[in-house]
């Protein structure tokens, strides 16, 4: 069995409330439960609750795959990059240092690379991610493009990202603003880009509070 | 380093040896439940044991073991989404910390309990309440009981109360959550249920979301949110802090703590000054605008802006997108509610509502968000102090002959009105109040000023806790008996959209711990009190439910065990006759309230409001500020409510150890100007004081909270409990206590004691 390839992975970070549905359904997965495989984070929790679950992005042309001495990860013709084979892994690290992604980890125990490979004792026999099942923002989504789209109008999904020189496609569509001029993402550009933040306590009488905090150094 | 002087307040102790021995201690994915070559023997579909939203969810079970979870994709509310704490639930199954016996309390022991068998433990309670009410008279003798309960233990409860014991005091832990919309739903609208099914949300123009987390404490309402966001909804959140949700809203109004009548009373002047209000559904339907309008007409933008806090140009636009929509929803939850003016609160949101004239159709909705599983169902039969089934009053003549009539005895010999929750532990302070029996309830952690709470249970004769697991309010009774777990039984309850569905057994009680309601009928049977108390089991409970509904304003009489299974839930009311010429409700029951036209048992067809001209109430709602404001010695606002990964008071979600990671020990958040001023850093040790007791705990700086403002998560117990510093003051009407708002003083702080002592979740 394989996965339908009218069927597409879509991470929308606008809709995430960061509460960590995917990282505890992840380890729910019937092939390495106990184990999870998303890594979900505050951007800047000092400044916003913004939060980013990263999964597996499936690339096209997998770094991961192509720096591995041992042959031990195989994109399937379905697009599915999928983890490392367990008798081929020699625990390298080359996959965890080189994903521009982030995603592989090194699970020191078992001497083995682990990574999302999007679910596929369940997308190869017509069910849903764990992850896209339960996010309950849905800034996890599993389904067709169409689908998607009707659902949301005012999203465009991009999977392309520029890293340096490298550019790369991905099975995984990242949703930005259907205003977005975008159609591929440029990470290292981004990384220069201001940090997130707001500042609607605009409140004019606010000030009251302060009067009556003395400053520590006048105890 | 300069720390605040140690203050008079009270300190709850460490409990090293009763933690060691009853925990809570951090169960993971282990063994059976990690093996990959293990296949489940069977998939239970049921629903989640946590929040009133009540996800369906499939059990993986092997044995007598749930060793997972699958997704319940046919299940409308949530198909197949959940939030953390439904994925891992299953892990306080099989828990270490599971109570497999009866104990009682035993001072030599290091844990201060032994373990005693089960029929004796039984004849102790039983001889307790016989000796208690013996020598001073039925109603010393309290029962405290819980809205996670199954619809059909609640019930038994209330029955067991008022029947068995014939004690006035009955009360229960919904006291702390729903009371305040309950009271002022049954005020403006004669009936206390969310008015819509979340479908409603996805049509509206505007979904204006009050002093609720969505996010965190209803999460699977976010995509309902986010979706009708989709379809051009424009967004409002109304919060002290930027909640995960409000983080990208359409408008946010950061209101000051406790001062949400003001901002609804100006958003209500707003409308009046432009026009914005529907009048003829105003005269058609509804009582009392004028007043109200009167009253609202004095909230100028400046005043307004002045007492909440908010920017005026913030008000004038949520105004104007509010009193210019076409369709909308608001909701609200515990931010609204948990306030000395609760009940005030929630009728100034209300009155917004009713003066739009956006109700009872399609796209058009109004709810409080219910916040524990059986929310609903639980405040609706039996188990509150002045409350008989299908919602009916105590203090009512007509309610009480027929309840008795249903229950084979005298109304004569059913007890009075009693008193709330809180006012049981004030009885028992001062004595009135001898003994108690609670259930489903750990006060210690939930009620605030939870000092006297732990003096006053300490000052009863006789105190017996049913409990699964050894809750910091269990660890106080003389005599604990192990209950069961919600996997552990079957029953019913209603969640936040009045849906009655059905929790269905999935594994049996371990060792000596029983299903509750047997235990409440064995101790019934020890005192030779049993007659009316011999149920075989949930459905027969469920069927004699249905009678003592009957005619009832929460009407389950047409509901039965096949009919909720056939159709993913059905909606109360749901009658099993209605006169002649009126619509039998569908299948689902009444998935919407207040549809025009509509009849009930109340209006019969004069309206579609649960009043005798069929009309709703608009309620005068006069701006008071909280119980206690800040002053010189106390200059910060505390505020206080839940993480995403726990639930209530920890006493599950604690020992389930992948929840505990993600967010271990309770932090104090602050804005970095007055982390500024008051030189803390984050990640700081930090002691937060007030009038009643004082916590240290670690500072979370962030920008996401009004600088006035400090919050602190209260699922903790011992020195880390927020509730040490709330204040007991509650509302007139709701008796909810005012969790949301009192006065602090917060200075940096030396490490405390509890720190290299107790794990994160002890």
């Amino acid at each position: 069995m394989t996965v339908p390839l009218d069927l597409e992975f879509f991470v929308d970070a606008s809709r995430c409330i960061g509460c960590q549905a995917c990282v505890q359904a992840c380890s729910e997965c019937d092939t390495h439960k106990g184990q999870s495989m998303i890594q979900l984070d505050f951007m800047d929790r000092a400044r916003s609750t913004q939060t980013f679950p990263v999964v597996c992005m499936h690339c096209d042309s997998p770094t991961c795959a192509e720096v591995c001495p041992a042959d031990a990860i195989k994109r399937t013709e379905d697009g599915i990059v999928q983890t490392a084979r367990k008798p081929r892994c020699i625990a390298c690290n080359n996959c965890v240092l080189a994903c521009p992604f982030g995603v592989p980890k090194m699970n020191t125990r078992m001497n083995l690379m682990m990574k999302c490979d999007m679910c596929y004792d369940r997308t190869s026999v017509g069910l849903k991610p764990m992850c896209a099942s339960v996010c309950p923002s849905q800034a996890l989504a599993f389904g067709t493009r169409a689908e998607l789209l009707a659902l949301r109008p005012h999203a465009k999904p991009v999977n392309s990202f520029r890293f340096g020189a490298q550019t790369i496609r991905t099975k995984v569509n990242i949703m930005l603003p259907a205003s977005a001029p975008l159609d591929v993402v440029d990470v290292t550009q981004a990384m220069y880009e201001p940090s997130i933040g707001q500042q609607p306590f605009d409140d004019a009488f606010m000030e009251d509070v302060f009067h009556r905090i003395r400053p520590r150094s006048k105890p | 380093m300069s720390t605040a002087p140690e203050s008079a307040t009270p300190t709850p102790p460490l409990d090293a040896g009763r933690i060691e021995a009853f925990g809570p201690h951090r169960a993971y994915e282990a063994d059976v439940r990690t093996d990959t070559s293990v296949k489940p023997d069977r998939y239970v579909k049921t629903h989640c044991c946590f929040c009133g939203q009540q996800c369906g969810m499939q059990l993986k079970v092997k044995d007598n073991t749930v060793i997972g979870v699958e997704p319940w994709y046919e299940f409308p509310f949530n198909r197949g989404m959940m939030c953390p704490k439904g994925i891992k639930r299953y892990l306080q199954q099989a828990h270490p910390d599971r109570l497999l016996h009866a104990y009682e309390r035993d001072g030599s022991s290091a844990s201060g309990f032994r373990s005693l068998a089960y029929d004796a433990a039984v004849r102790r309670v039983a001889g307790a309440i016989e000796q208690i009410q013996r020598e001073h008279g039925n109603d010393a003798f309290a029962l405290l009981s819980g809205a996670s309960l199954t619809t059909e233990k609640t019930y038994l409860m209330g029955k067991f109360a008022h029947m068995c014991l014939r004690t006035a005091n009955i009360d229960y832990n919904g006291r702390l959550c729903m009371v305040s919309a309950a009271a002022a739903n049954k005020k403006a609208f004669g009936i206390d249920r969310a008015a819509n099914p979340w479908s409603d949300i996805l049509g509206s123009e505007v979904v204006l979301i009050a002093g609720a987390n969505v996010a965190e404490c209803a999460p699977i309402t976010t995509n309902y949110v986010w979706q009708a966001r989709e379809r051009g909804a424009k967004v409002i959140v109304v919060d002290p802090r930027i909640t995960p949700l409000a983080r990208t809203c359409d408008l946010f109004l950061p209101v000051k703590p406790g001062r949400d009548t003001a901002l609804f009373n100006g958003i209500l002047r707003e409308m009046l000054v432009h026009g914005w209000c529907d009048q003829d559904f105003i005269e058609r339907n509804t009582v009392g605008f004028d007043a109200v309008a009167a009253e609202a007409r004095q909230w100028t933008l400046q005043r307004t802006a002045e007492v909440t806090g908010i920017s005026p140009e913030r008000i004038q636009q949520a105004a104007e997108w509010w009193g210019k929509a076409k369709t909308s929803f608001l909701m609200h939850a515990r931010g609204l509610e948990h306030h000395s003016n609760g009940v005030k609160n929630v009728l100034s949101a209300i009155n917004i509502v009713l003066a739009s004239g956006r109700i009872g159709k399609p796209g058009c909705g109004y709810g409080t968000i219910t916040g524990q599983a059986n929310g609903q169902g639980g405040r609706e039969h039996g188990q509150k102090c002045d409350q008989l089934p299908g919602g009916r009053d105590l203090g009512n003549a007509e309610h009480r002959a027929y309840i008795a009539s249903v229950w084979g005895m005298s109304p004569d010999d059913l007890p009075r009105p009693g008193v709330d929750a809180y006012e049981i532990l004030r009885k028992a302070h001062s004595g009135e109040i001898k003994g108690l029996l609670s259930i489903c309830f750990n006060p210690v952690v939930s009620l605030p000023d939870n000092n006297f709470v732990r003096e006053a249970l300490g000052k009863l004769d006789f105190f017996a806790s049913i409990d699964f697991f050894m809750s910091e309010t269990a660890r106080l009774a003389h005599v604990v008996l192990p209950g069961s777990l919600q996997e552990e039984d079957t029953g019913t309850v209603t969640q936040l959209e009045g849906r009655v569905i059905k929790i269905n057994q999935a594994v049996q009680c371990p060792g000596e711990a029983r299903q509750d309601w047997r235990i409440i009928q064995d101790i019934a049977k020890a005192l030779g009190r049993e007659r009316g108390l011999t149920f075989e089991g949930p459905e027969q409970m469920f069927e004699e439910l249905r009678v003592a509904s009957k005619g009832g304003i929460a009407d389950y009489s047409g509901i039965t065990y096949q009919r909720v299974e056939e159709n993913f839930g059905v909606f109360w009311p749901c009658p099993s006759e209605v006169p002649e010429g009126v619509v039998a409700p569908g299948p689902q029951g009444t998935p919407r309230l207040f549809e025009p036209g509509s009849w009930n048992p109340v209006a019969k067809s004069a309206g579609p409001f649960y009043f005798p001209d069929g009309k709703a109430r608009f309620n005068l709602t006069p701006y008071v500020g909280p119980a206690e404001d800040v002053d010189e010695q106390y200059p910060l606002i505390l505020t206080t409510g839940r993480v995403v990964s726990q639930f209530l008071s920890g006493n599950q979600t604690r020992r389930i150890g992948p929840l505990v990671d993600h967010y271990p020990e309770p932090r104090l958040e602050l804005h970095p100007r007055l982390a500024q001023r008051l030189g803390i850093e984050d990640g700081d040790w930090v002691r937060a004081e007030s009038r009643r007791g004082n916590c240290t705990l670690r500072a979370l700086v962030v920008q996401t909270i009004r600088p006035d403002t400090v919050f602190i998560p209260y699922h903790w117990g011992g020195r880390k409990s927020a509730n040490q510093l709330t204040i007991s003051a509650q509302d007139p009407i709701s008796k909810i206590p005012e969790y949301k708002v009192c006065a602090v003083r917060v200075a940096k702080a030396e490490p405390p004691e509890y720190a290299a002592r107790l794990e994160p979740q002890q």
